[in-house]
């Protein structure tokens, strides 16, 4: 693979890293980080929602219409939303009941349709594939993180293991954990970016 | 009195923003001042419960009865991405006074979630119902319109003190909003 390429799939992870730098995508950020379970969940169904939209666009950009193609994207990402929702139902109804109603609302995500605008319309199918890949990962990571902290802080676990013999502190696993914890992450990834 | 539960419920207990984590992105987007956070507040009243009325009619008319509620996520975000458009269309023309003090607002609200994931939770909490349907979003769009501008409010002042520079704009902006959140904690048990 040659250097452009990988650049291409590492660039979501860290430098663009959807949630974490370009802070796009926070309603799932803070909703589904209680456990580290959901979390990973959550990431899957929006990286293959990114990976097969994405795809399906890149190979469509000729034939939309310039004018509508917001609709038009919107469809294609609502189909595979539907999709995932779908098989979610079917096959991990625990995580179905979870995440409840933020599984569809993958629609109104805005790394989903922010990729498809900014890259996916542009590029060739291959590269939008690579594309949706990296930002689902770097949406996987990032909300792994934070649903790590939260999980360990809230109620002294791992993966639902208890690993430290503490009750936790209950905040952390309610509302206002989350938006500190994402807070507190956001400020170590612009920190650390600075320090490079 | 159910409704009126119901209503502080909606606004205080459960707060779209600080509870449920629907909307977060106009909620850190458009809340630097409390004026276009009132505008913006404005907007995703007449927008929600709009829409909650036209998703809540086709649920109960069209996709119940023919068994398609799986099509669910795809018609209503059609539906609430034509209806914005068409409001836009439709102030345009007849008032073009409050075009002016919405127009900005409507095309953002499209890709809030709070639209979207309001309509799909009336459906799952009153089936039935298009009345409740619709004075539950309305307290739910009032109760977004709350606390879209107390976090506004709070964020002018903020522009007078001095954070330190790796807490600015983003990460303190969460961190005041989770602590506007634990305030609204103390509303847990009110209903």
């Amino acid at each position: 693979m040659e250097m452009s390429k990988i650049k291409i799939l590492t660039n979501g992870f860290i430098k663009e890293n959807p949630t974490l730098v370009l802070v796009l995508g926070t309603c799932p950020s803070l909703a589904v980080t209680t456990s580290i379970f959901n979390a990973l969940g959550m990431g899957a169904a929006t990286t293959f929602v990114l990976i097969m939209s994405n795809m399906l666009i890149s190979m469509l950009k000729s034939v939309i219409p310039d004018k509508i193609r917001i609709p038009c994207y919107i469809l294609v990402i609502a189909t595979f939303v539907t999709i995932v929702d779908l098989i979610i139902q079917a096959y991990v109804p625990a995580l179905s009941s979870s995440l409840g109603v933020f599984i569809p609302l993958i629609v109104v995500n805005c790394i989903v349709l922010g990729r498809a605008e900014a890259f996916a319309g542009k590029n060739s199918v291959f590269d939008s594939t690579l594309d949706g890949i990296g930002m689902g990962i770097g949406f996987t990571l990032a909300i792994f993180i934070i649903a790590f902290f939260r999980e360990l802080l809230g109620s002294g676990a791992l993966f639902g293991q208890n690993i430290i013999p503490f009750d936790g502190i209950l905040i952390f696993v309610l509302a206002p954990g989350a938006f500190i914890v994402f807070g507190f992450t956001i400020a170590v990834v612009k920190w650390l970016q600075k320090t490079k | 009195m159910e409704y009126i539960l119901m209503i502080i419920g909606a606004v205080l207990v459960n707060n779209i923003i600080l509870a449920q984590f629907l909307g977060i992105c106009p909620f850190l987007g458009v809340s630097n001042k409390i004026s276009t956070a009132l505008g913006m507040g404005a907007a995703v009243i007449f927008v929600m419960v709009l829409a909650t009325l036209v998703t809540s009619i086709v649920n109960i008319y069209v996709l119940i009865p023919l068994n398609i509620v799986f099509l669910q996520t795809i018609a209503f975000i059609l539906i609430i991405a034509s209806l914005v458009q068409m409001v836009e269309i439709i102030l345009k023309k007849i008032s073009p006074t409050l075009y002016q003090a919405l127009g900005i607002f409507l095309p953002l609200i499209t890709t809030n979630c709070a639209v979207l994931g309001i309509a799909i939770l009336v459906t799952q909490k009153f089936p039935t119902s298009i009345l409740d349907s619709v004075i539950y979003t309305a307290a739910i769009a009032i109760g977004f319109t709350l606390a879209i501008t107390i976090f506004a409010g709070i964020r002018e002042q903020m522009d007078l003190v001095s954070i330190p520079k790796g807490m600015k704009g983003v990460p303190i902006a969460l961190i005041t909003a989770g602590i506007l959140s634990l305030a609204f904690m103390g509303f847990a048990g009110l209903v």
